[in-house]
């Protein structure tokens, strides 16, 4: 009979001890570490709570839910007057889109997210089709769809769009837009060859130095002045030219800074394999770049964003901008009509803004391993 | 040489202006689109406001309606497109608007140095005080607020009015401003100013959005003049006197009694010769009054117009008056035999 001296099993494990585990450790390690601490995280967890609370009590404990006009909302201590946001929701998103083509937009946006999500979507294949169509075959369909005129469709004058679709146009565009002519600014800035340098410093400068308001006044109020009579370039058309050369020029900064954080040995090991300059370029240097500058261009997709609603300078009626003519509707006029607006415009841009900024930080996270090789 | 460039860049931008203006009449662009391309607000209560199903409604609006009505007989044909303040002058200059019914005041240095021409005073409005009855029972007018402390806009016209008139009544006055007229609203109503004052309209406006409008009385004096009309461009004289008989004739409706409902039956019966003219009725010769036609536009014009928008006294009631729920008094825009300034030249 043998006894087994060595142990063949591990010792059974004890808790850890109390207060360093589980909820309360992490309570313990990430708010009351000490006594400082302790306070401000209950000084804060007051401050929130209180604003919480004044948030869920106008919103939705004292807010009207139901009504036909103001006399609804227009009581005593009322919180929130969301029968104007029922009635006026549809105009905030379609504008004065005609109410019978609505689905126009509805369907141009439904086949853009069809396209967009699966190209997002890091898993799926077929990015190089996908991306074609959503570049070059989506804005002709969207396009189509918008503003009508061939198929049948009744013709839909840009004045008449508004609301969020305006500012999903405005910015999408934009967006689409100001990115490669963005890269191309920063590459031309960096470019050795005198006339295309000085010519990409010389637009970036420009459009930097500008104002957005001053270039959106000048393309909405100046440029019909030197028109011929009769002959007057899209309003939405001007203003989306103006917004992208105004981006791009901050794109091709970010970019470039990018660019130079790429050391110059990447590219002198490219050309030492025998790579052209724009094989360099295109395969070695911009991906990196790209790939650094990614929160700063999501910075300034985000302002582009929100930039949007300076469209309402020249009476384009973007999210915001419909929202505050609704404010004039005086079926409405109410203390709280006002407030519930600009609390759903918020909630909306937030959204939006929120959704771009954690695609952003995903995108970054994915890539990382990468850098860090 | 870059002076000389200048010059020539300028003279260049100018005569395309130039040539802009003198196009075909506004009339036979207008009859030729279809539709009277009318600038309007982006949003301002009882002017010109879109409601959810995407109509414009308002005053501006139903002026502009009356015109499509007077020129091509129907009061739907009309464009609207909303402009700001400082895009205004210029949509109209550069033809993007045949009409601007904009709520804008009719000064004189718009109206001889900028090419345009205004064709009436839709409303007269003017810097007006507001205060809450329930603190203040006693004050019944402006002269009344002596000592009081008087809630604005900072760096507006509203400011340097207010110390005017009060200086020139010799009364003692303490001014709270604002940058913003959001704020200046809330100060009023936390009570720390005793009035709080701005265009007539706009205080209307406001009222309607406090807590409890019934207990805010706007005061009766207007202590600025803020004559607020449609304007056209300069230089076209035939569409600058439809635009302005349109604006009489809504006027000279409420005068005669002609409302959008019994017009069919003035028309039909009355023996009144202004109504016949007015109205385009056949007079007893059987010859046709032949004032549209001089116009160049038809006959029915003013029968149009007032059938399918009302006379002035409708207008004004539907849109900001006792029919809607901003409850403006006529004031000084009631007709001149009611002791107000609208007044209109006969039909003759």
């Amino acid at each position: 009979m043998s006894m087994a001296y060595v142990r063949d099993r591990d010792a059974p494990l004890r808790a850890p001890p109390v207060g360093t585990a589980g909820a309360l450790g992490w309570l313990r390690e990430n708010l009351f570490s000490s006594l400082g601490n302790s306070l401000l995280t209950l000084l804060l967890a007051v401050a929130i709570g209180y604003i919480a609370w004044g948030v869920l009590d106008w919103a939705v404990l004292r807010a009207v839910w139901t009504g036909a006009d103001r006399a609804a909302c227009a009581i005593n201590n009322a919180g929130a007057c969301w029968p104007f946001v029922w009635e006026k929701f549809p105009q905030w998103i379609f504008g004065f889109y005609p109410i019978s083509e609505r689905w126009r937009p509805v369907t141009a946006f439904l086949i853009g997210a069809a396209a967009l999500v699966p190209m997002l979507m890091p898993g799926l294949g077929a990015k190089k089709s996908n991306a074609l169509f959503l570049l070059v075959v989506y804005p002709v369909i969207a396009f189509e769809l918008l503003a009508g005129g061939l198929f049948g469709l009744p013709e839909v004058e840009t004045t008449s769009w508004g609301g969020l679709t305006v500012t999903l146009v405005v910015a999408v565009t934009g967006i689409v837009f100001s990115l490669p002519l963005g890269i191309l600014l920063a590459l031309g800035r960096q470019s050795s060859l005198p006339i295309i340098r000085s010519a990409s410093v010389a637009f970036i400068e420009i459009w930097r130095g500008v104002p957005l308001v001053t270039v959106l006044f000048m393309a909405s109020v100046m440029l019909p002045l030197f028109l011929p009579n009769g002959v007057s370039l899209d309003k939405l058309m001007r203003a989306i030219v103006g917004l992208s050369l105004f981006a791009s020029a901050y794109m091709a900064e970010a970019v470039r800074g990018g660019l130079q954080a790429v050391t110059k040995g990447q590219t002198e090991a490219g050309l030492a394999l025998g790579l052209s300059r724009w094989q360099t370029t295109l395969k070695i240097v911009l991906p990196q770049a790209l790939r650094i500058s990614i929160p700063n261009i999501v910075g300034i997709f985000i302002g582009l964003f929100k930039d949007t609603t300076l469209v309402l300078v020249v009476s384009i009626y973007d999210f915001l901008g419909i929202i505050n003519a609704g404010l004039q509707d005086a079926k409405w006029a109410a203390p709280q009509t006002a407030n519930t607006g600009y609390f759903v415009a918020a909630l909306v841009y937030f959204a939006f803004c929120f959704a771009m900024s954690r695609y952003a930080l995903f995108t970054e996270r994915r890539l990382e391993p990468a850098g860090r090789r | 040489m870059k002076n000389k460039l200048l010059t020539l860049m300028l003279g260049a931008a100018a005569s395309l202006v130039l040539a802009g203006a003198a196009s075909a009449g506004t009339l036979d662009d207008v009859r030729q689109h279809g539709f009277v391309q009318c600038g309007v607000s982006q949003g301002l209560m009882g002017f010109s406001v879109p409601d959810a199903q995407n109509n414009w409604t308002g005053m501006d609006v139903d002026f502009c309606r009356a015109i499509a009505a007077a020129v091509l007989g129907d009061g739907t044909k009309v464009k609207f497109t909303p402009l700001t303040a400082k895009e205004r002058f210029t949509a109209l200059q550069s033809g993007e608007i045949d009409v601007l019914s904009r709520n804008t005041t009719w000064t004189m240095s718009r109206d001889t140095s900028l090419g345009l021409k205004f064709a009436g005073i839709m409303y007269y409005d003017g810097q007006g005080f507001i205060v809450n009855k329930t603190k203040h029972p006693n004050v019944a007018s402006v002269k009344d607020l002596g000592g009081a402390t008087v809630c604005t806009q900072s760096g507006t016209t509203t400011e340097l009015n207010i110390a005017d008139y009060f200086k020139s009544h010799k009364m003692d006055y303490k001014l709270l401003t604002f940058e913003k007229n959001d704020e200046a609203i809330a100060a009023y109503q936390d009570g720390r100013c005793d009035s709080y004052s701005t265009d007539q309209s706009g205080l209307y406006a406001q009222r309607l959005k406090m807590q409890s409008p019934d207990d805010n009385v706007v005061l009766p004096e207007i202590i600025s003049k803020e004559p607020l009309g449609p304007v056209v461009r300069q230089g076209d004289d035939a569409w600058f006197n439809i635009v302005k008989w349109v604006y009489f004739a809504l006027v000279n409706a409420e005068e005669l009694g002609i409302t959008s409902k019994n017009v069919d039956e003035m028309k039909a019966t009355s023996t009144d010769p202004e109504v016949k003219r007015l109205l385009g009725a056949t007079s007893d010769d059987g010859t046709a009054a032949g004032f549209g036609i001089g116009m160049g536009i038809d006959e029915s014009w003013a029968f149009d117009a007032l059938k399918q928008v009302g006379n002035y006294g409708e207008i004004f009631d539907r849109n900001v008056g006792k029919d809607s729920p901003l409850k403006i008094a006529r004031g000084k825009n009631e007709l001149w035999m009611n002791g107000g300034l609208q007044y209109a030249p006969p039909v003759r």
